[in-house]
């Protein structure tokens, strides 16, 4: 992968390269290393004094019901999106690669949410469902539901999820029609023509076919419902009720930003930048080389 | 479509309708609250049809803002996303092309050792270094400044990657014929690079721009003057809480400025958005 003719110059690629290194060195490595660095320190309450504790942080972390909780919150929170997410695109998807008619108008409409801010989406979602004036609350009241999020755990969790899934529809959409729209027509007369109905191809011909791209939605997706919903979370339940809600990015920001619990959020941030580089190792150690069967 | 079942077809559409219905709707019911007073929003159930109020709502909010929480004028909010995203989304190009030139057309020591840097960033989104980046910025006195809100973001490997895969496609006789003819590097770049890169360009812009004007957490932490809000942050800090206190036909009018300019660059730029959104993730 490299170029046969290249250019010979002493300084100019440093020069043309030294604006991305000194903007990542100065606000991605410098912070990286000081929040591994305060992550085995412990900061007393004026933050005047700075005493190194070694694995105490991190001790205290998994001794902490709350962090566990915040745990298994988040792992309930991006299967839920990233499932439900990617079935209702593939299904989408898979209807508007049959449609002839009206193609571009639905997929048009389909993708737009895609530039919804997170936090934007979340307000939308919120005011639909709000306790006492939500329109959807006051038609669930019919059904005999009573909706209250703000108190109601399940209810809040429910929320935030539909909220992150309706934005990221448009996404997987998109790539799941591609998806489609590569897979050889050939391959699916000979399975018609053999008998094979359109339920029966789906799932033996089409849907395997598509498993590369269901694999990296499926990456894509747990990253998203991992630091990409921060803001639908900031704007409608704040993490709660109880904690309901408390992914663990939301958990760095709270304890962080407005607990100011230096040691505890940096030990935090290096859990989650383990799980960012176990994440992405994955999704270029696999994604490239394509599940298929 | 390989067979005839009209059946399916019916039912593909169905579908396909009560999808666009389902995503449509929340934008339908903000659009109509943020025509109404704020009366008919809290009479239970809001009407379903827009409302006489729509000027006035949004004259209000891009003049004078809101009369809790913030108060700044969304006009300023919509100023300061704009600058935000268009500072990214250029700023990122521009860093990560010349970045890329340099990797791809020059061999030089620690060549593989910058580009392990700038691919490690993808590993470091801003979420797991909260607090130490806030503590640089604020170090360097840029909080509640344009250059806060920008510089931090626009380092990219999602661009250099991309910059750099266009770069490897680009036919060897091309940079030959350059050199033959007497042309330094600088000149290649600009006069055969760059106006091959257009479109990769036009697709990233799209996307970066986006990102750029969605930004939450980052402004979230570095501004506290109400002047230096961006458009999604004014509507966050416009929530007081509960549902009674707040001025749902204001918010909701700012929702529906602060979520337009990039719903109509998605949908206007549909063939760049949708290549710049492909290309990016691969």
């Amino acid at each position: 992968m490299d170029k046969r003719v290249v250019f010979r110059s002493a300084w100019l690629p440093y020069a043309l390269l030294a604006p991305q290194i000194a903007i990542t060195i100065v606000f991605f490595f410098w912070p990286a290393a000081q929040a591994v660095w305060f992550a085995f320190q412990l900061q007393d309450a004026f933050g005047l004094h700075t005493q190194f504790v070694g694995l105490q942080n991190f001790a205290a972390l998994f001794a902490d019901e709350h962090y566990l909780g915040s745990f298994r919150t988040t792992a309930v929170f991006s299967i839920a999106v990233a499932f439900s997410g990617i079935a209702i695109s593939l299904l989408l998807a898979s209807m508007a690669d049959r449609v002839l008619r009206g193609a571009l108008a639905y997929k048009t409409l389909l993708i737009w949410p895609y530039a919804v801010a997170p936090a934007v989406a979340g307000v939308l979602w919120g005011f639909m469902f709000a306790p006492s004036i939500g329109i959807v609350t006051y038609v669930l009241k019919g059904f005999g539901i009573d909706w209250n999020w703000i108190i109601q755990g399940d209810q809040a969790m429910l929320l935030v999820v539909m909220a992150s899934v309706w934005k990221q529809i448009s996404y997987n959409f998109l790539f799941f029609l591609a998806g489609l729209q590569s897979i050889p027509r050939s391959l699916i007369e000979a399975a018609a023509i053999d008998g094979a109905s359109p339920l029966r191809r789906f799932w033996t011909v089409v849907f395997p076919l598509l498993s590369p791209t269901t694999f990296f939605l499926l990456v894509v997706n747990i990253v998203y419902a991992f630091f990409d919903t921060f803001g639908v979370i900031d704007a409608t339940t704040q993490g709660g009720p109880a904690q309901a809600t408390q992914i663990l990015v939301y958990k760095v920001y709270y304890d962080g930003v407005k607990a100011a619990d230096l040691g505890s959020s940096s030990a935090q941030s290096v859990i989650l930048m383990f799980i960012v580089i176990t994440l992405t190792v994955i999704q270029f150690r696999y994604v490239e080389r394509k599940v298929q069967y | 479509m390989v067979e005839n079942r009209p059946l399916l077809t019916v039912f593909s559409h169905v579908v396909l309708l009560a999808g666009v219905a389902a995503v449509a709707f929340p934008l339908y019911v903000t659009f109509v609250a943020s025509s109404l007073p704020l009366e008919q929003i809290m009479s239970v159930p809001m009407p379903l049809v827009p409302g006489d109020q729509l000027l006035v709502n949004y004259n209000q909010v891009l003049t004078a803002g809101g009369t809790t929480g913030s108060k700044a004028p969304v006009s300023t909010m919509l100023f300061n996303s704009t600058v935000m995203a268009l500072a990214i989304a250029i700023g990122k190009i521009a860093i990560s092309i010349i970045a890329s030139f340099a990797i791809v057309y020059f061999r030089f020591p620690l060549r593989n050792f910058f580009f392990w840097m700038i691919f490690v960033t993808l590993m470091l989104p801003v979420e797991v270094r909260i607090i130490p980046t806030f503590k640089v910025v604020s170090d360097l006195g840029m909080l509640n400044t344009y250059a806060g809100l920008t510089v931090p973001l626009i380092a990219s490997a999602t661009a250099t990657f991309l910059f750099r895969q266009f770069f490897l496609t680009v036919p060897d006789e091309l940079a030959e014929a350059a050199r033959v003819d007497g042309a330094g590097p600088l000149r290649f770049f600009k006069d055969v690079l760059l106006p091959l890169s257009r479109t990769s360009i036009a697709a990233l812009f799209v996307i970066q721009f986006i990102y750029g004007w969605n930004q939450y957490l980052w402004p979230l932490l570095i501004t506290s003057e109400e002047s230096m809000y961006t458009a999604v942050i004014g509507i966050s800090r416009m929530l007081v809480g509960g549902d009674a206190a707040n001025e749902w036909h204001l918010i909701m009018a700012t929702a529906i400025l602060a979520l337009l300019p990039p719903a109509l660059v998605v949908v206007l730029m549909q063939k760049w958005f949708v290549k710049g959104l492909v290309e990016t993730e691969k």
